[in-house]
């Protein structure tokens, strides 16, 4: 049994920079992001060198797996400032032998001309945000991109990068079981090695959360439909070898995004940027990492006190019990209860697991704890019953 | 003391919201017995429930010196009595207690049927009554009309009512002048041995028990050793005051008078409204006619909601029933909802409130099960049982018949809401026993089951009738009726808490009903969930509430695990408000919402 002290070893160890800034604001969205009209990029990199600096003297050593430029719009910082990023990265922790560095990118011509600069500043893996095959649902959601533009970045992104995902939201407004099976199908024929496949959500704080609550936010698909078109999203990726490896992410074998990964397996991760979180492990504590949500709150709070972060809070085990099963069992792999256990210093409740075993949720496989697919799709009520909440 | 000619005793009889509160306010004030600064709206209700619900529970008193127009000083003594039917027994005894009563009628509104069921207790005692006509200001006033209504439907003389505005202030004088010269003196012989009437008693954290008195004939004294004639036990006074309407000390009480007493009496239970107090020497001939204990009529078990609070309930229950001598209640445990109370009350209104005070004044959140009335269970073996909790219902091939307590429900309504009033009776099973009309409102008598109207009876009326309708009902007695029990699965196991005696003509119907509200209420599981009614081993009724189909986070990433966290908490605690129950988790609103009739 691995000692609690190095637990986060179990998921390694990544970093996440935040690029707070969008072009437009999106009506689904409930990132922190924000649309501002000058950006003084030369504040902001001496800001990210300083946080840089500063977390890489608490995690001295320690090798670095992963990097993920994430938003806000990353493909909007030149790609200058993603290159002293990452030489200050490199220069502070040694990295893996085949490091994943990604940047979220949105599929504009104008952001598709720098993809070429990140991949010389050191980028290897392009998320891009597509999230609709058609026009007309780009425009509801808000996307600054057509479908032809889309198209166009996706095929520069496949000559300068070995790795490219895209990011699709489905269960949309009037949408269809069969215009998603379409949809999805031709999506699947771009020789992409990734996909994110997220169902359209509705969040309090967006314009669209704003909109349903006064009524005004029609043809969202019920439970059944959403359920039908989940059912069919894993079915055709699964036939297209691109199975399901969490609940919303597909990939080919060996192609998963390892930086999720690291989240998801309840590794360390430093947050940098506003509104970044993260989890450290320092002196055998499991501590919460924090920062200011509004960029300028950040950005000056680096400058004046040489520390960005809120004040940290240190996890209690039952907590990183809890922490590691709600994101772990969201993997196909499933969650080791022998590692729950020596976190949370007791065993998840076998009762609990027997009745979603009679019922099909769960199955147990060795020491792995893995969700069904009838229970990923109600994986909330699953981890409930196992938190006995 | 005071001469008995110096003395007017009287009461108020009116509809709720028709103003009494407000006119008895107006009394206090226009003859400065409480100073201007100290007043406050609904002077004599005391609780909050009484003055947020704008009801009056427990009787309460207060005397007033009102120096008249022919220059002598009177002490006028208000008893402010409930207005409502639960604590109708409460409003006789009161009655008892003075001579007269001023009958206040809303000029915009008439007579309302709670007017009636009190203003006939006041003839009952030989009252005589003064009406008066409030809310005369109101552009909707109709004095005329509403006088020809009094004498229509009550059947007193209205010509002479006084016009008032309790609200401006308009009348106040002609009221009091109308008190002392039209409503007569009390009558009392001071050399006669003490007889007195236990009006009413409540607990004060202070004094102990306070017991209000209206003396018949000889004289109280502070220091007396007095006796309680039914319950035969003996006190020695405390206290003598008078209800100004805080209390102020007095030497002594004689005939006409009305006040409190305390003599160190540990619970209100030990003092029974009605009772007859005399001296433990000289003890007069005969006690007062009319004592009867009250009875609870209408049951329901009350559960905490976190099992963990069950001694906190259980301190305030003893706590509010040292107050409320009227309320029984036992323990009770339920498979569904664990350890709790089975509650008697006077009827619905007084079961609302007694919930309303352990969960605000004890801050308790409590499960309520549908409220139930008292059957008569006549076994096969000749035995007679009392039904409370439709859980305890013996084995059927044991009962020979089932007896039902019935009541006759007066209903006064505007003539254009009366087809929907008689449909709701009918459905209700009722007999209708008389209908007859004064102007546009029609009054309506129905012989009713009170298993009918405990549950939701009064919130239907006042929906057919967009709150137009006014009600009243009294106990007439019980009678056999083809009743069984009804019992509810939910995943094919008994809840006990929702099982209920329902008549076997309308089983089918409040079955499908209730499983139809149950799938609404209950929310979906990772697996389906049957929900049945049945009779015996019978299922009359069936849905099914399908499976959860789909409720994941679709997004999770580094910054997610807190929010998500925090969801999970919030859950948590929402899920305090559920009970499980097998597998499933039922809210605790549905073991009475279920019940809910929609038509």
């Amino acid at each position: 049994m691995e000692d609690r002290r190095h637990d986060w070893r179990n998921g390694g160890f990544g970093l996440y920079i935040h690029w707070p800034f969008c072009a437009a604001k999106c009506p689904y969205c409930d990132f922190n992001s924000h649309v501002v009209s000058q950006i003084d990029e030369s504040r902001w990199l001496r800001a990210y060198l300083s946080e840089i600096d500063r977390l890489g003297a608490e995690t001295q050593g320690r090798i670095l797996n992963t990097v993920f430029f994430g938003g806000g719009t990353p493909s909007l910082m030149s790609p200058d400032l993603v290159d002293a990023i990452l030489t200050r990265v490199r220069a502070t922790w040694p990295m893996a032998n085949d490091p994943e560095i990604t940047l979220e990118a949105n599929p504009t011509s104008v952001e598709a001309g720098r993809f070429r600069g990140y991949r010389d500043a050191g980028v290897n893996r392009l998320s891009m945000g597509a999230q609709a095959l058609n026009d007309e649902d780009l425009r509801r959601l808000g996307r600054l991109h057509s479908v032809a533009e889309a198209r166009a970045a996706f095929d520069i992104a496949r000559t300068a990068f070995s790795r490219v995902s895209f990011d699709l939201i489905y269960a949309r407004q009037h949408q269809t079981l069969d215009q998603w099976r379409r949809e999805l199908t031709e999506a699947l024929s771009m020789a992409v090695d990734h996909l994110s496949l997220y169902q359209l959500t509705i969040e309090d704080g967006t314009a669209f959360g704003a909109r349903a609550a006064t009524g005004g936010l029609l043809g969202l698909p019920q439970d059944d439909l959403s359920a039908d078109m989940y059912a069919v999203t894993q079915e055709l990726t699964e036939a297209a070898g691109m199975p399901g490896y969490e609940i919303s992410n597909h990939a080919a074998p060996g192609s998963e995004s390892r930086h999720n990964l690291v989240y998801w397996r309840y590794g360390d991760y430093a947050g940098i940027g506003p509104g970044a979180h993260g989890r450290l492990t320092l002196n055998g504590r499991r501590l919460a990492t924090d920062t200011p949500r509004a960029p300028g709150a950040w950005l000056s709070q680096v400058e004046e006190t040489g520390n960005g972060e809120a004040p940290r809070h240190e996890i209690a085990l039952e907590e990183q019990a809890d922490e590691y099963l709600m994101m772990c069992i969201r993997l196909a792999e499933g969650l080791d209860m022998d590692r729950y256990a020596s976190l949370s210093g007791k065993s998840l409740s076998s009762d609990a697991i027997t009745g979603l075993e009679q019922i099909g949720m769960v199955r147990r496989d060795g020491s792995r704890l893995i969700a069904t697919a009838e229970g990923r799709m109600v994986l909330n009520a699953v981890i409930r019953e196992l938190m006995g909440a | 003391m005071t001469e008995l000619d110096r003395i007017r005793n009287f009461s108020i009889v009116a509809h709720i919201d028709h103003g009494k509160s407000t006119l008895a306010d107006r009394l206090i004030q226009l003859t400065g017995t409480v100073a201007e600064r100290d007043m406050k709206a609904q002077m004599l209700d005391a609780m909050d429930i009484e003055r947020e619900r704008g009801i009056t529970i427990k009787a309460n008193s207060v005397r007033i010196e009102y120096p008249a127009k022919d220059g002598n000083t009177y002490i006028l003594n208000l008893i402010d009595t409930p207005g409502h039917v639960d604590f109708a027994y409460e409003v006789s005894r009161s009655m008892r207690a003075v001579e007269g009563s001023l009958l206040v009628v809303d000029a915009s509104q008439g007579v309302e049927a709670q007017t009636l069921a009190n203003v006939y207790q006041a003839i009952d005692a030989d009252h005589e009554i003064v009406p008066v006509l409030n809310k005369i200001d109101l552009p909707a006033a109709e004095p005329d009309r509403v006088k020809e209504q009094i004498e229509d439907v009550i059947g007193i003389d209205a010509q002479d009512a006084i016009p008032i505005s309790a609200k401006s202030g308009m009348g106040i004088p002609d009221v009091l002048e109308a008190i002392v010269h039209r409503l007569p003196a009390p009558k009392g012989d001071r050399d006669a041995p003490l007889k007195a009437m236990l009006v009413d008693s409540w607990y004060d954290a202070y004094l102990g028990v306070v017991v209000l008195i209206r003396v018949m004939d000889g004289v109280i004294r502070k220091n007396d050793t007095i006796r309680m004639v039914k319950t035969k036990a003996t006190y020695k006074l405390d206290k003598l005051a008078v209800l100004k309407p805080q209390m102020v000390d007095i030497g002594e009480l004689g005939p006409g008078e009305i006040g409190v007493f305390t003599a160190s009496i540990k619970q209100v239970r030990d003092t029974r409204v009605g009772d007859t107090i005399t001296h433990e020497r000289q003890q007069c001939a005969a006690a007062l006619p009319g004592f009867k204990p009250a009875q609870p009529v209408v049951f329901c078990g009350l559960f905490p909601v976190d099992s963990a609070e069950f001694d906190a309930l259980r301190d305030a229950i003893e706590k509010l029933a040292l107050n409320d001598a009227s309320f029984s209640y036992e323990m009770e445990t339920s498979a569904a909802l664990g350890f709790g109370f089975r509650c008697g009350f006077l009827g619905l209104l007084h079961l609302e409130v007694v919930r309303d005070r352990l969960e605000r004044e004890y801050d308790i959140d409590l499960i309520t099960t549908a409220p139930s009335v008292v059957y008569h269970l006549h076994m096969r073996d000749g035995e007679t049982r009392e039904l409370h909790n439709p859980a305890d219902m013996p084995d059927l091939t044991l009962v020979d018949h089932i007896e039902e307590p019935r009541i006759k429900a007066t209903i006064m309504v505007p003539d254009e809401y009366l087809g929907e009033v008689l449909k709701l009776c009918q459905d209700r099973r009722g007999l209708q026993l008389d209908l007859t009309y004064a102007g546009s409102r029609a009054m309506v008598v129905y012989d009713l089951p009170l298993n009918e109207v405990v549950f939701d009876f009064y919130d239907r009326l006042k929906s057919v009738t967009k709150g137009y309708a006014s009600f009243d009902y009294q106990i007439t007695g019980y009678r056999e009726d083809y009743l069984v029990k009804m019992q509810v699965l939910v995943n094919d196991e008994p809840v006990d808490a929702l099982s209920l005696m329902v008549h076997r003509d309308r089983a089918e119907m409040r079955g499908r009903a209730m499983c139809e509200k149950l799938k609404e209420l209950i929310p979906r599981h990772m697996f389906k969930i049957p929900i049945q009614a049945a009779i015996g081993g019978r299922v009359i009724a069936r849905e099914t509430i399908a499976a959860l189909r789909k409720d994941v986070t679709a997004k999770c990433y580094g910054g997610d695990v807190t929010r998500k966290k925090k969801l999970l908490e919030k859950q948590k605690a929402g899920k305090k408000k559920m009970r499980q129950f097998g597998k499933v988790e039922i809210p605790q609103q549905a073991f009475i919402n279920a019940l809910k009739m929609d038509g």
